[in-house]
């Protein structure tokens, strides 16, 4: 296959597709065991050498951003470092099991689950656990198929609606839909945090639950959590903490401390596990004692210094194939247990004290504050895009941009724990280089990339999906 | 333990770089007395307690967790139902291991991850060239999430009016109740089609095809690992009755066994992580792949390619009005994160493997599993493969002892296999535990 290559010029830092260096086409039938008729007539895939493919990739992996390259402060996704020996601990071979061992034979890996339950129980003040959503987003639809069950199993069968703050993310609205519910959609105050009289307005018997993040998703604290709280309990919902912002509170508040009666947990975020070029994670669902009965099946638990599987009674089901992402479980457990108390207590205080820093330094305006482990900049009249665009030129990873909606040409910024001063002190030069060049250097980058600004229009007006429609195409 | 290096620290996070100097300059910069007074917590939600858990260095949790590990019993497992182990070349884990491959995110700037989403752009390819099918997302969780997927794409889908998914009555337990949440909050309601010796009991489903189908669902090969034999009347079925095909199936099989388009599928599900990713527990990647009619009902990220400013072919996320973080409430599913890294090392290890690879290791798939299945058949009170059908990898065992007490006489032997019932067990043959299979046939012969 040769593709469109020609039209795209000759570049020597072109990387051509696997099915560019050479592909073969394979006689199926003919050498098959089975009759004709149940095999494919023919099959045609690239033929690469495997020193071939050693290249390939690796070139692949240095035209890539990662941690490992430099800072990549994306609010809301924290991306912190992930360190090596939890990457070690998960190719234990011993811990590479199929999914339907007998409980005895496989009694490591459930003390494994059963001890991180515990763990994360106890920092999220939570009396029950299940490890199985394999994503933050899975571990929502969880948490809200949990709340209508126990809704359901009171006979309280006219609850209907999901609050959802207007900040929150967008897998919180898609969560809600997804379960059926209709959502209702709450503006943030003045203050950037929930309005006490819009959550008021917005809660009534038909409220099933309010979804929230704590800190928000521009960095700022829900002081008013206890009265949230009462306002949705006193209206027969439930409270929903959606954990992507957990890493800014581990060891000095907790959601159930808080009110929340069903929670996520993205472990991948809080407690450095990769994010794989966009997952796996893990979404593990924290929920106080009513609701444990609801948890999926099956759960572990510890009888006579044995594990074992068990299926609650009233449980919702299942919501993976298996026990969710077991790597992902197992580099979570590490990296708590590596810490312990005084380690991650110690990382919320150095993410908080690395985004105040940062934004001490820049010269943008913050409309909210005092803010924990990630703030919003506002580009003003620039737009936030080109801005961010800039900063690739400057080296670095930009923020997230042009949201969270309420700030305007937002730069959510979350440099996480892992960054020293001088790294922040460089991120800082980027952010301000950025913003103070002319309209035109904006317009123009990046210049300095490998790859020049991308058309995504064109890419949507005509999906060209895989290499075959490269060459439907002109 | 004091006085250990930084590296060793156990009193904080040794992943944070500061140094005591850092830390005060800092809060100095930040006008702020001590790190807790950054904290805007009212004192009434404040956490004062200890959680409990004691930090470890890193050399001793290595060896604890090699110890819980240990734990596990070393055993030959002959297990599979949904959960398959290949052989996984050295260098898939070699090369995706690559820090800037895996502490990498999602593609929001393309810019500066042309390396990953050239390399989602080759698996999305990879499957299309496998299924027939033009457009392959960058992974589902696992095989139960793609069909639930699936299921709500055929739910959307304009011109469909029915609301009834029909799924096999041999599904595996698993698939089922993921699907049963997954259609909760929708009219969509799934019920079963019966099976005849292992596959589509195909009159039966003919009579229960109709207007008020939505999505009929077939696998193949099917849970009890049996070829299946009808695709093309299922194709016919579906097409006649103007409801969705969906064909599970996984990235091994599909070297082999009929082209997925060539039967009339509108959607392909499974396993893909077949390829790519050892035993882990369940772990998975699911596979996603569909017509081009629709495109804008595909579930999860979609790669596209595109031009940048030079003219210079380039790659970026496509069509994310579909996603939940632009579309909200609206979008056609609420994944974000996905599976990604294993998808690139599926298409790791399908490019290692080739076309040759790919269809030798079906073709061993299918010889073993029937060689395997013979060789139990012969030993008296034993009754192998219990289907009439072709089989890859797996088959069914009929014992005339107590199936359990024959798997807990296997288990002390040194061999896992699954039980499905009072006289029925499962055994599952791939090039892993292939050499193992004459120990399998004795184990076999004295437990019964």
């Amino acid at each position: 296959m040769n593709h469109d290559q020609a039209r795209f010029g000759d570049d020597d830092r072109y990387e051509p597709l696997l099915s560019e260096t050479g592909t073969a086409t394979v006689d199926v039938g003919s050498e098959s065991p089975l009759p004709d008729e149940l095999t494919r007539d023919e099959l045609e895939l690239p033929t690469s050498s495997e020193p071939e493919l050693s290249r390939h990739y690796t070139r692949l992996s240095q035209m890539n951003w990662s941690v490992e390259t430099g800072p990549y402060p994306l609010g809301s996704c924290t991306m912190k470092y992930n360190p090596s020996f939890t990457e070690d601990v998960a190719a234990d071979p011993n811990a590479a099991v199929h999914p339907e061992r007998s409980d005895e034979t496989i009694q490591g890996s459930l003390e494994l689950l059963a001890g991180l339950q515990d763990y994360l129980a106890r920092i999220g003040g939570m009396d029950a656990v299940t490890l199985q959503p394999p994503a933050g987003a899975a571990g929502e639809f969880t948490g809200i198929t949990i709340a209508k069950a126990y809704h359901e199993s009171r006979d309280d069968d006219d609850r209907s609606e999901v609050i959802v703050p207007a900040s929150a993310h967008g897998t919180n609205f898609a969560t809600a839909a997804m379960a059926g519910y209709d959502v209702v959609e709450l503006p943030s105050g003045e203050d950037g945090r929930v309005d006490l009289d819009a959550l008021e307005a917005a809660v009534s018997e038909r409220t099933a639950a309010l979804m929230l993040t704590n800190p928000n998703t521009v960095g700022l604290f829900e002081r008013d959590i206890e009265e949230i709280a009462e306002v949705v309990h006193d209206a027969g919902g439930l409270l929903y903490y959606d954990g992507a912002n957990l890493n800014a509170l581990l060891g000095r508040a907790r959601p159930g401390d808080m009110g929340f009666d069903v929670m996520h947990y993205n472990v991948h975020k809080t407690f450095a596990t990769p994010h794989g070029g966009g997952g796996p994670g893990a979404g593990p669902v924290g929920v106080r004692e009513e609701l444990a009965e609801f948890l999926p099946r099956p759960r572990v638990r510890e009888r006579n210094g044995e594990y074992e599987l068990y299926d609650p009674e009233r449980s919702i089901g299942k919501v993976h194939g298996y026990q969710g992402n077991w790597l992902v479980l197992v580099k979570a457990y590490a990296y708590i247990a590596r810490l312990g108390d005084s380690g991650l207590e110690d990382a919320s205080a150095k993410a908080v004290l690395n985004a105040n820093y940062l934004a001490e330094q820049l010269e943008y305006d913050i409309p909210y504050g005092p803010f924990h482990h990630e703030f919003a900049a506002t580009a003003g009249d620039r737009d936030a895009a080109d801005v961010a665009k800039r900063m690739l030129d400057y080296g670095v990873h930009p923020p997230t941009t042009k949201w969270p909606e309420f700030v305007p040409e937002a730069m959510l910024t979350e440099p996480t724990e892992a960054e020293n001063k001088a790294s922040l002190d460089d991120l800082a030069a980027a952010f301000n280089a950025a913003i103070a060049d002319s309209d035109e250097e904006l317009a123009a980058a990046p210049s300095k990339t490998t790859a020049r600004r991308i058309d995504q229009a064109t890419a949507a007006r005509n999906p060209r999906l895989s290499w075959h429609a490269l060459d439907d195409t002109e | 333990m004091t006085d250990a290096g930084r590296h060793e620290r156990v009193d904080g996070t040794p992943y944070a770089p500061h140094t005591p100097e850092q830390t005060a300059a800092m809060l100095e910069a930040v006008g702020a007395d001590s790190e807790a007074d950054l904290f805007d917590v009212p004192s009434e939600v404040r956490f004062d307690g200890d959680l409990g858990i004691e930090p470890r260095s890193e050399r001793e949790l290595r060896g604890e967790l090699s110890e819980t590990f240990a734990r596990n019993d070393d055993l030959t497992e002959f297990l599979g139902r949904d959960h398959h182990t290949h052989y996984v070349p050295s260098v898939v884990d070699d090369l995706s291991q690559r820090a800037e491959f895996l502490t990498s995110y999602t593609q929001y700037q393309p810019e500066i991850a042309q390396g990953f989403l050239q390399a989602l752009f080759e698996y999305q390819s990879l499957v299309a060239e496998l299924t027939g099918l033009p457009v392959a997302n960058c992974s589902m969780y696992d095989a139960a999430s793609g069909l639930a997927e699936a299921a709500r794409l055929a739910g959307r889908v304009r011109s469909i009016s029915g609301t009834r998914v029909l799924v096999p009555e041999l599904l595996h337990e698993n698939k089922r109740a993921v699907l049963d949440n997954y259609v909760d909050g929708t009219d969509l309601e799934v019920a079963t089609y019966p099976m005849d010796d292992g596959n589509v009991d195909i009159d039966a489903l003919s009579g229960l095809v109709g207007e008020d189908t939505a999505l009929v669902y077939v696998e193949n090969p099917t849970v009890r690992g049996t070829i299946e034999e009808h695709l093309d009347e299922v194709g016919t079925i579906t097409d006649e009755a103007g409801s969705l095909f969906c064909l599970g199936t996984d990235m091994a099989a599909l070297g082999l066994l009929e082209e997925p388009e060539s039967v009339g599928a509108d959607v392909v599900v499974g396993e893909a992580d077949a390829l790519g990713l050892p035993t882990a527990y369940g772990m998975g990647l699911g596979l996603f792949a569909t017509r081009e009619s629709f495109l804008r009902q595909v579930p999860g990220r979609l790669v596209g390619a595109s031009e940048d400013e030079s003219g210079r072919r380039t790659y970026t996320l496509t069509l994310q009005t579909r996603e939940q973080h632009i579309r909200k409430e609206r979008a056609t599913s609420n994944i974000c994160t996905n599976q990604a890294w294993i998808a690139l090392r599926t298409a790791m290890h399908l490019a290692w493997l080739g076309p040759d690879g790919l269809v030798d290791l079906g073709n061993q798939c299918v010889r073993e599993a029937t060689s395997l299945a013979g060789d139990l058949d012969e030993l008296a009170g034993v009754h192998a493969p219990v289907h009439d059908r072709h089989h890859f990898r797996e088959f069914a065992v009929r014992t005339d002892q107590p199936a359990p007490a024959v798997a807990a006489d296997l288990e002390s032997e040194g061999f896992a296999v699954h039980v499905l019932d009072d006289h029925l067990l499962q055994v599952c043959v791939t090039d892993v535990n292939a050499a193992a299979t004459d120990e399998l046939v004795a184990a076999f012969e004295e437990a019964i």
